[in-house]
C-alpha cells in the first residue's frame, strides 16, 4: 500500500475573478485530511492569470499550486479544462480530489473521474480518514465519504477501497472555512497548456451571471420560514423581524415552491447549508432535507404548533404555538428591550 | 434531414414520498414499498428529444440500464412517442455505480450508433449524482452540455442551448454529436398518447445482456465499482436538549435576554 499517494488536491474554482468560497472551505478540509494521511495538500488551478490566486490557496495550507495558465483557459470550459484535469491526475495519481458540489464541480469532476477511473462521491456532508476493514481486507487511511441519500432519509458511508485515486464533491457552506494565522511558504508549478480540437467544439456565445444580492451563509442570524407561514404577505413578518434583529430572510423548500419566498433563499439539502449564530424556524416541520442545511447552526430557536414537529428534535429553544401570533409578540418585546 | 436522438431514462424508487414503513429497523430502505416512477428529469429530456424530431425529423430511442420490471419505463417511453426502446438487463450489471453504469451506457450506444445527440436527466432521484450523463460523454469522447434549460437552434450539425449556470445562464455552440443533460424546468413532458398505449400495451421491449455487448465483465456492476456502500445509517431524531419558551410576554422577554447576554443579539 506504500505505493500510494498522501496528496490531496482541491480543484480550485474560480467566481467573479476571485477564488469561490467552497474552493476555500475545501482547502480547509482538505488541510486536516492530509495531516492525517502525513501527506501534502495542493492546489489545482486552471484559467488565465493565475498568481495571485495560487498565492491565496497558500493561506490555506496548500504547499503547491498546480497551475495552467493561457488566455484561452480565461472562462471555465468543459472540455479542456476536464482534459487537463485529468491529464494531471493520470500523471500524479494524488490520493484525494475534491471538488465543490457547484455547477462547475458537478460538470468536470465526473468527466475527471469516468478518463482516469476513478470513484466519485457525490454531495458529501462530511469527509474523514480511517483505516477500515472491508471484505474482510485492511485498508489503511482510506477516506470515509458520508452523505445523505435516499432523497435524505438515509446517511450512507461510502468508501473507494481499491482505487489509488478517491474523489468526493461537496457543497458550498458545508465544510468550515479556516485560514491559517501565517500562510504556507508554497510553491507554484506551472504546467504548460497545449491545446487540442475538442477544445474549441463547444463556445461559448453569451453568458449572463448575477452577483448574487443574498449572502446567506454569512449571516449571523436567519430568520427563516415554511410552509407553515401560509403566504407571502405572512412572510413579510418575518421580514420585519429579520430587519429588526440584523438577520436574513431564508425559506424551507415547500415555502419557495409555494411561491413564498425566492429560491435563492432556500435551506437545506438542495438549497444552502448555513451555520449562523442563530436560526429561527418558523412554521417549519423540520423534514431531514431541510436540517442537513442548517442542524449545525449555533444556536436554534423553533416556533411550531405541533408539538411532535421533527424540528423540534434539533432546537435549544422551542416554542409551540400560532407564528402568527408569536412573531408580532417577539417583535414587540424586542422593541421594549432596546428602549 | 432529421437529428437522431438517443435519450437515457432510469426507473427510479419515488423517494419524495418516503414513509415510516419504506425504512427499515436495520436503517436500509424496503425497495418494494417504494413506487417505481419514471426519473422526472429523464421524462423532461425525453420530451426535449421528441419535440426536437416534430421539428427537425429523425428518430428517438430510449434505453434504459435496469431490472426486467424497467421495461414498464421503456413502455411508458413508446407512449409518449419513441420510435425504439432497449432494455439492457443482466444481473452483472446489478449494483452498478456512476462509472460501471456509464461504461455499460457508453457501450450500448456505440453498439447502436448512428445518432446526433444523447439526452439524459440532470440528475436520478435515487442518488442525486448527476454524474453518469457527464461520464457517458466521457467515454464516448463527445462534448457535454449539462444543465441545460432550452435548445434554441439546430442547424448544419451544430447545436445552441441556453443552459444554467450560477446565478445566471450561459448560451452554447456545440458541433454534434454531443451530450445533453436537461434540468426539470426545461419543458413539461407531454401526455401518453391513446393510440399508443393501445398499440404497445403488451409489447415486450428487446433487450440487451454481457453477451451481447463489447463489455469486459470486469468493469461492470457491483465489481466494476470502483465506490462501494460501507454503512447505513437510517437518520433518527434524537430527542433533543432544548428549553420550553412560553409564547408569552415574559417568556419571549426572557429569551431575548438570554441571546442578548450570549452576545447572539446586540
Ligand atoms: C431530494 C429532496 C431534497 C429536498 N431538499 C430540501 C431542501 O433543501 N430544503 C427544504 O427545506 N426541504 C427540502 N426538501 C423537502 C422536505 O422534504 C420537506 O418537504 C420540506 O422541508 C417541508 O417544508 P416545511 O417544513 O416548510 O413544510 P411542512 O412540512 O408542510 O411543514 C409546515 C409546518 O408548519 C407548521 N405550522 C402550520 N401553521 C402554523 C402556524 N400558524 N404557526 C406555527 N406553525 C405552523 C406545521 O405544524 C408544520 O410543522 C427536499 C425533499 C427531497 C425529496
Ligand atoms: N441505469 C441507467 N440507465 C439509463 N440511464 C441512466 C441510468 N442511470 C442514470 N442514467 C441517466 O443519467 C442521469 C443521471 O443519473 P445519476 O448520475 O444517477 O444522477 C439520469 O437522469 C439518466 O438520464
Amino acid at each position: 500500500m506504500d505505493k500510494l499517494s498522501h496528496e490531496v488536491w482541491v480543484y480550485i474554482e474560480k467566481k467573479h475573478d476571485n477564488i469561490a468560497d467552497v474552493s476555500f472551505e475545501l482547502l480547509s478540509k482538505g488541510r486536516k485530511l492530509a495531516e492525517k494521511l502525513n501527506g501534502t495538500l495542493k492546489s489545482v488551478i486552471i484559467g488565465d492569470d493565475l498568481e495571485k490566486l495560487a498565492k491565496q490557496t497558500f493561506n490555506y495550507g496548500a504547499e503547491e499550486a498546480i497551475v495552467v495558465e493561457h488566455a484561452d483557459l480565461k472562462q471555465y470550459k468543459t472540455m479542456p479544462y476536464s482534459r487537463i484535469l485529468s491529464e494531471l491526475v493520470k500523471k500524479h495519481q494524488p490520493r484525494i480530489v475534491l471538488f465543490g458540489a457547484t455547477f462547475v464541480g458537478r460538470d468536470i469532476a465526473p468527466r475527471v473521474a469516468s478518463n482516469t477511473l476513478s470513484g466519485l462521491t457525490a454531495d458529501c456532508t462530511d469527509l474523514q480518514i480511517s483505516d477500515i476493514t472491508y471484505m474482510k481486507k485492511e485498508y489503511p487511511k482510506l477516506l470515509l465519504q458520508i452523505r445523505p441519500a435516499f432523497g435524505g432519509n438515509i446517511i450512507a458511508t461510502i468508501i473507494t477501497p481499491d482505487n489509488p485515486v478517491q474523489m468526493a464533491t461537496v457543497r458550498e457552506g458545508v465544510m468550515e472555512m479556516s485560514a491559517l494565522d501565517k500562510p504556507v511558504d508554497g510553491k507554484i508549478t506551472k504546467v504548460p497548456y497545449q491545446a487540442e480540437e475538442i477544445d474549441r467544439v463547444i463556445e461559448i456565445i453569451e453568458r449572463y451571471q448575477e452577483e448574487s444580492k443574498v449572502n446567506l451563509k454569512a449571516a449571523l442570524i436567519i430568520v427563516s420560514g415554511g410552509y407553515g407561514m401560509g403566504s407571502k404577505e405572512n412572510f413579510e413578518l418575518l421580514k420585519e423581524l429579520a430587519d429588526l434583529i440584523g438577520g436574513e430572510v431564508a425559506g424551507s423548500r415547500a415555502a419557495v415552491d409555494a411561491g413564498f419566498i425566492e429560491h435563492e433563499r432556500q435551506i437545506g439539502q438542495t438549497g444552502v447549508t448555513v451555520r449562523p449564530k442563530l436560526y429561527i424556524a418558523v412554521g417549519i416541520s423540520g423534514a431531514i432535507q431541510h436540517r442537513a442545511g442548517m442542524d449545525e447552526s449555533n444556536k436554534i430557536i423553533a416556533i411550531n404548533k405541533d408539538p411532535d414537529a421533527p424540528i423540534f428534535g434539533v432546537c435549544h429553544y422551542k416554542i409551540l404555538g400560532d407564528a402568527m401570533k408569536i412573531i408580532p409578540a417577539f417583535i414587540e418585546a424586542y422593541k421594549n428591550k432596546l428602549k | 434531414m432529421g437529428y437522431n436522438s438517443i435519450v437515457l431514462v432510469k426507473q427510479v424508487p419515488d423517494t419524495a414520498n418516503i414513509t415510516g414503513d419504506v425504512m427499515k429497523p436495520d436503517g436500509t430502505v424496503n425497495r418494494a414499498k417504494l413506487p417505481a416512477i419514471f426519473n422526472p428529469e429523464d421524462k423532461v429530456a425525453l420530451e426535449l428529444a421528441l419535440q426536437v424530431k416534430d421539428q427537425y425529423g429523425g428518430k428517438v430511442t430510449a434505453i434504459t440500464m435496469g431490472p426486467p420490471k424497467a421495461a414498464e419505463l421503456l413502455k411508458e417511453c413508446l407512449y409518449m412517442g419513441a420510435d425504439d426502446v432497449i432494455l439492457v438487463t443482466d444481473h452483472k450489471f446489478a449494483a452498478a455505480d456512476t462509472l460501471a453504469t456509464s461504461y455499460v451506457l457508453n457501450k450500448v450506444i456505440k453498439k447502436i450508433g448512428n445518432f446526433d445527440i444523447i439526452f439524459a436527466g440532470r440528475q436520478a432521484i435515487d442518488g442525486d449524482t448527476a454524474q453518469v450523463g457527464p461520464q457517458t460523454a466521457e467515454k464516448l469522447g463527445l462534448p457535454q452540455i449539462t444543465y441545460t434549460e432550452k435548445i434554441l437552434e439546430l442547424n448544419n450539425g451544430n447545436i445552441r442551448v441556453q443552459r444554467l449556470i450560477d446565478g445566471g445562464h450561459e448560451i452554447l455552440v456545440s458541433k454534434l454529436p454531443a451530450l445533453l443533460t436537461v434540468v426539470k424546468e426545461a419543458s413539461v413532458p407531454r401526455p401518453f398518447r391513446a393510440k399508443r398505449a393501445m398499440a404497445y400495451k403488451n409489447y415486450v421491449p428487446p433487450q440487451l445482456a454481457t453477451e451481447d455487448l463489447d463489455v469486459d465483465i470486469k468493469r461492470c456492476g457491483l465489481f466494476g465499482s470502483p465506490t462501494k456502500v460501507y454503512n447505513i445509517e437510517s437518520v433518527v431524531l434524537s430527542a433533543g436538549d432544548h428549553e420550553n419558551i412560553e409564547p408569552t410576554k415574559e417568556g419571549l422577554g426572557q429569551l431575548i435576554d438570554k441571546l442578548m447576554n450570549d452576545h447572539i443579539f446586540g
